[in-house]
C-alpha cells in the first residue's frame, strides 16, 4: 500500500485548501458558475438529480481496513449511511452537502485519500487489475506504475483541460481484468523477445454511444519512456482532439477520424521532442514507490480444517467454487466479497458492511482490500486455512452472496435512482433479474455470465462488453430496453450485438428468462459457457426465440 | 481594455513592438524597431507550424478563447521546448486558478480584461502564483522544468 509522505501530504492538504477557497470565490461571485463548474468537478463534486455527489478515488482499487473505515465514517458523518462503489474503482456518495465537502476532502486526506480528479476534462484515476500483487497468471504487479502514473497526472499542467476526460487502465497479467481495450489508454505489461520488461500501450477504446475497441499505438514501450510517452500523447490529443462537439471530443474520434498511423506519426514527434529533457522519474523514486507494494510475509502453514469444512459445509464449499480465486502462493487465496446480494443495489455497501471487510482484512488479509471494477470488494491474501472463518464472518455480516462471476453478479450504473443524465431505470431492472433467478435456484447451473446494465448511452455499466448487455431507454417517455449478445470485457475483447428491437420495461426481465433458457436448451455440454455457445451458433437462436412472431413472418 | 499579470502583480506592458496576427500580414511582421516583433496566434495553430514560425519574433502571444480550451498550455510548452526564447503571453478567457499552470507550461506573464481583473482581483492571482512550486510533476521528473527550458 502506498503511503504519503510529507510532500503528497501536503500537496492533498494544500489542494482541499484551494477547494474551500474556490467554493467561497463561488459564492462572493469572484467565479461564475461556468467557471466554478470544472473546478468542482476537478476535486471530484458532482450536481446529480437530487443532491451534489462527492467521488472519491480509490487509486488502482486498493485499501486498507483504516481507509475503509473511514470510508465508513465519513457515510456515517455526512450521508446517509452507505456508500456506492463505482466501476471506475471510485465511491460514490450521494447525499453531502456543499458546505460539508471541505470537511470530508480533509478527512479523506486524514488517510491519505482524495477526490482529486475522479472527474472533469483531465486525466482520471487510474484504474488497475483487482487481483494484482496476488494474481497466479500476473507477469508483474502493475500498482508501482499505477501509483507513478497517478502522481505524473495529477495537477499536470498541461492536461487539466483536456478536450474531454481521459481514462487509464493498467494489467500486469495476460487475463485482462481491467478491461483495457475499452479506456482511452490501456496498458499491458509485457516483455520482449530479449525478456525485457516494458508495455504494450493501446490507444482509443471506450464505450460510450459510440462503443470502439482500443488499437494497439506501441507493441513494446521500454519501461523508462512510459511517463515521456504518455505526455506524448496526451499532448497531441489535447492539441488535435475536437473541441467543437462534446460527443466527438474523446481521442477514439480523434483516431478513428484520422486514422491511427497519423496519430502515431505526431505522438513520436511530440515524443522525441519531450524525451530530450524528461527523462522519466529518477531510479530512487521509482524503487521507492516499488517498495510500498512488496508482498506481505506470507504464512503458510496449512491445515486440515479447512478441507473438513468443505466437506461438510455444501453452501461454504459453493462459495469457495465461485468467490475464491487461485493464489500465486499455493497456500493462499483471493477471495471475492460479492455486493451483489440478491435484490441489493450492485455496488452499494452500508458503513457496517465496510467495517466488517475492514475488520476482516486487519485480521485474517494482511490488512489489503480491493475494489473491482466489477464492483465487488477482494481480500487478496486470505490463507486457505482461515478461509472458514472467514466464509463465517462473511455469512454474519450479509456478505457471503456465493455468485461472484454468476448471473446475479450484475454491473449496473447508478441510473434514473441519482443520475442526471439517465434515460430510464438501471438499479431495478439489476435487483429485478437477479431475484428472478434465485427464485429459479438456477444460477450455478448456468455457470459464468456476465449481465451489464447502463441507464443511457454513456454506457457507464459497460453494457457493450456484457455476455448480455442491457441498455435503458427512453422511447416517448417510456422506459425501453435494448439487449446486446456476445459482448466481452476480457484479454478476447468483443462488443456486443443489438439482437433487436427493444423491449418495455415489464418485459425485460422475462426477456433475459428467455435467453438463459435458450441457452440452457442448445448448450452441447454443461462446460459450454454461455459466451461459448453464443459464438459457436450465433445470435439466431436466440433472435428467435426472442422475436418468434417477426421470425415466423419472415419464414 | 486589458491588463498584463507579471509575477503575481499588475505589470507595465514592457512589450514595445506590435503583434501580427497570424493568417495576416505574417509575410511581413510589424514593429516599432525590426527586433521588437510580436506573433498573435490562435489556439488552434498547428504545433509545428507554430514552432517553425516563431523563431522568427521576439514574442509570441497565444490566445485562450475560453477558459476550458486547454491548448495553449500544450503549445506554450511545445514552443518552450522547442528552443523558443522569448517572450511568451497568453492572453484572453484565464481564470486565477489557471495562472500556476499557465507559468508551469512555459508562459511570462498572461494578459486578462479588466472586467476579469474586478472580479478576480489581483490578490487571487497573487496567492495562486504560490502553486506553482512543490508539484508532483517537480518530484516526478528527472528533467527541467519546461519553462526552464527557455
Ligand atoms: S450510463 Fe448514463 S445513466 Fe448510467 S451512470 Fe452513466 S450517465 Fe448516468
Amino acid at each position: 500500500m502506498y503511503i504519503y509522505d510529507d510532500f503528497d501530504e501536503g500537496f492533498v492538504r494544500e489542494r482541499v485548501r484551494q477547494f474551500r477557497g474556490q467554493i467561497e470565490q463561488r459564492i462572493s461571485g469572484a467565479l461564475t458558475e461556468d467557471e466554478f463548474k470544472p473546478l468542482r468537478l476537478m476535486n471530484g463534486l458532482y450536481l446529480q438529480l437530487h443532491a451534489y455527489m462527492l467521488r472519491v478515488a480509490i487509486p488502482y482499487g486498493t485499501l486498507d481496513s483504516q481507509k475503509m473505515r473511514q470510508l465508513a465514517y465519513i457515510a456515517d458523518k455526512w450521508d446517509k449511511g452507505y456508500g456506492h462503489f463505482t466501476t471506475r474503482q471510485n465511491i460514490q456518495y450521494n447525499w453531502p452537502k456543499l458546505t460539508d465537502v471541505g470537511d470530508i476532502l480533509d478527512a479523506l486526506a486524514d488517510v491519505d485519500m482524495h477526490a482529486i480528479q475522479t472527474s472533469g476534462n483531465c486525466v482520471r484515476n487510474v484504474t488497475s487489475d483487482h487481483f494484482a500483487g496476488a494474481a497466479a497468471d500476473e507477469i508483474e504487479d502493475p500498482r508501482p506504475t499505477a501509483e507513478l502514473i497517478r502522481q505524473w497526472s495529477t495537477d499536470h499542467p498541461e492536461f487539466q483541460f483536456l478536450p474531454r476526460k481521459f481514462k487509464i487502465a493498467i494489467t500486469g497479467s495476460p487475463n485482462d481484468r481491467a478491461v483495457t481495450r475499452a479506456h482511452d489508454i490501456g496498458i499491458r505489461m509485457v516483455r520482449n523477445d530479449a525478456g525485457e520488461a516494458g508495455y504494450e500501450i493501446i490507444v482509443g477504446g471506450g464505450l460510450g454511444r459510440t462503443p470502439m475497441e482500443g488499437k494497439v499505438l506501441r507493441e513494446f514501450l521500454p519501461k523508462a519512456d512510459l511517463l515521456p510517452y504518455l505526455e506524448a500523447v496526451l499532448q497531441t490529443y489535447n492539441l488535435a482532439g475536437r473541441r467543437d462537439n462534446k460527443y466527438k471530443a474523446r481521442i477514439k474520434i480523434l483516431i478513428h477520424e484520422g486514422g491511427l498511423d497519423d496519430f502515431r506519426a505526431r505522438t513520436e514527434q511530440a515524443f522525441e521532442t519531450i524525451r530530450k529533457d524528461f527523462a522519466g522519474p529518477s531510479d530512487e523514486l521509482a524503487a521507492n514507490i516499488a517498495r510500498y507494494f512488496e508482498p506481505p510475509e506470507f504464512n503458510n502453514v496449512r491445515s486440515h480444517g479447512f478441507e473438513k469444512a468443505l466437506e461438510a459445509n455444501p453452501a461454504f464449499r459453493s462459495f469457495f467454487e465461485t468467490n475464491v480465486t487461485e493464489h500465486r502462493n499455493p497456500a493462499y487465496a483471493i477471495v471475492t466479497v460479492s455486493l451483489k446480494a440478491h435484490g441489493a443495489t450492485p455496488g452499494d455497501a452500508t458503513s457496517d458492511q465496510m467495517r466488517t471487510v475492514a475488520d476482516i482484512a486487519e485480521r485474517y488479509g494482511h490488512d489489503e482490500i480491493r475494489v473491482s471494477h466489477e464492483q465487488n470488494l477482494i481480500l487478496p491474501h486470505v490463507r486457505k486455512a482461515d478461509l472458514p472463518a472467514v466464509y463465517a464472518l462473511l455469512v454474519d455480516a450479509g456478505l457471503a452472496t456465493a455468485n461472484a462471476g454468476l448471473l446475479s453478479d450484475i454491473i449496473a450504473c447508478p441510473g434514473m435512482d441519482y443520475c442526471a443524465l439517465a434515460t430510464a431505470r438501471s438499479i431495478p431492472v439489476a435487483q429485478e433479474i437477479a431475484q428472478r433467478f434465485d427464485e429459479l435456484k438456477l444460477e450455478h447451473e448456468i455457470g459464468p455470465l456476465k449481465i451489464k446494465i447502463s441507464g443511457c448511452i454513456n454506457a457507464c455499466g459497460h453494457h457493450h462488453v456484457g455476455h448480455i448487455g442491457i441498455l435503458g431507454l427512453d422511447r416517448a417517455g417510456v422506459e425501453n430496453y435494448q439487449i446486446t449478445l456476445g459482448g466481452d470485457a476480457s484479454e478476447a475483447f468483443a462488443l456486443g450485438e443489438r439482437v433487436g428491437p427493444s423491449f418495455p420495461a415489464d418485459r425485460i426481465v422475462p426477456a433475459i428468462d428467455t435467453i438463459v433458457t435458450t441457452y440452457l436448451e442448445i448448450r452441447e455440454s454443461e462446460e459450454e459457457t454461455f459466451l461459448e455457445t453464443y459464438r459457436r451458433t450465433g445470435s439466431a437462436p436466440f433472435k428467435q426465440a426472442l422475436y418468434p412472431e417477426e421470425n415466423r413472418h419472415a419464414a | 481594455m486589458t491588463v498584463i499579470i507579471r509575477n503575481g502583480e499588475i505589470a507595465e506592458d514592457h512589450f514595445k513592438g506590435r503583434f501580427a496576427c497570424f493568417g495576416d500580414g505574417i509575410a511581413v511582421p510589424v514593429g516599432a524597431d525590426t527586433d521588437e516583433k510580436g506573433l498573435d496566434v490562435p489556439s488552434s495553430i498547428d504545433p509545428d507550424e507554430l514552432v517553425g514560425l516563431a523563431f522568427g519574433f521576439s514574442a509570441v502571444r497565444i490566445d485562450f478563447p475560453s477558459f476550458a480550451d486547454g491548448r495553449g498550455f500544450s503549445l506554450a510548452a511545445r514552443l518552450r521546448r522547442g528552443g523558443f526564447k522569448g517572450l511568451l503571453r497568453a492572453r484572453g478567457h484565464l481564470i486565477s486558478d489557471q495562472y500556476p499552470m499557465a507559468i508551469r507550461s512555459g508562459f511570462d506573464e498572461i494578459e486578462i480584461s479588466r472586467e476579469m481583473l474586478e472580479r478576480q482581483p489581483v490578490e487571487l492571482w497573487a496567492e495562486a502564483l504560490q502553486r506553482v512550486e512543490g508539484t508532483y510533476f517537480q518530484r516526478l521528473c528527472a528533467r527541467r522544468p519546461v519553462r526552464e527550458a527557455a
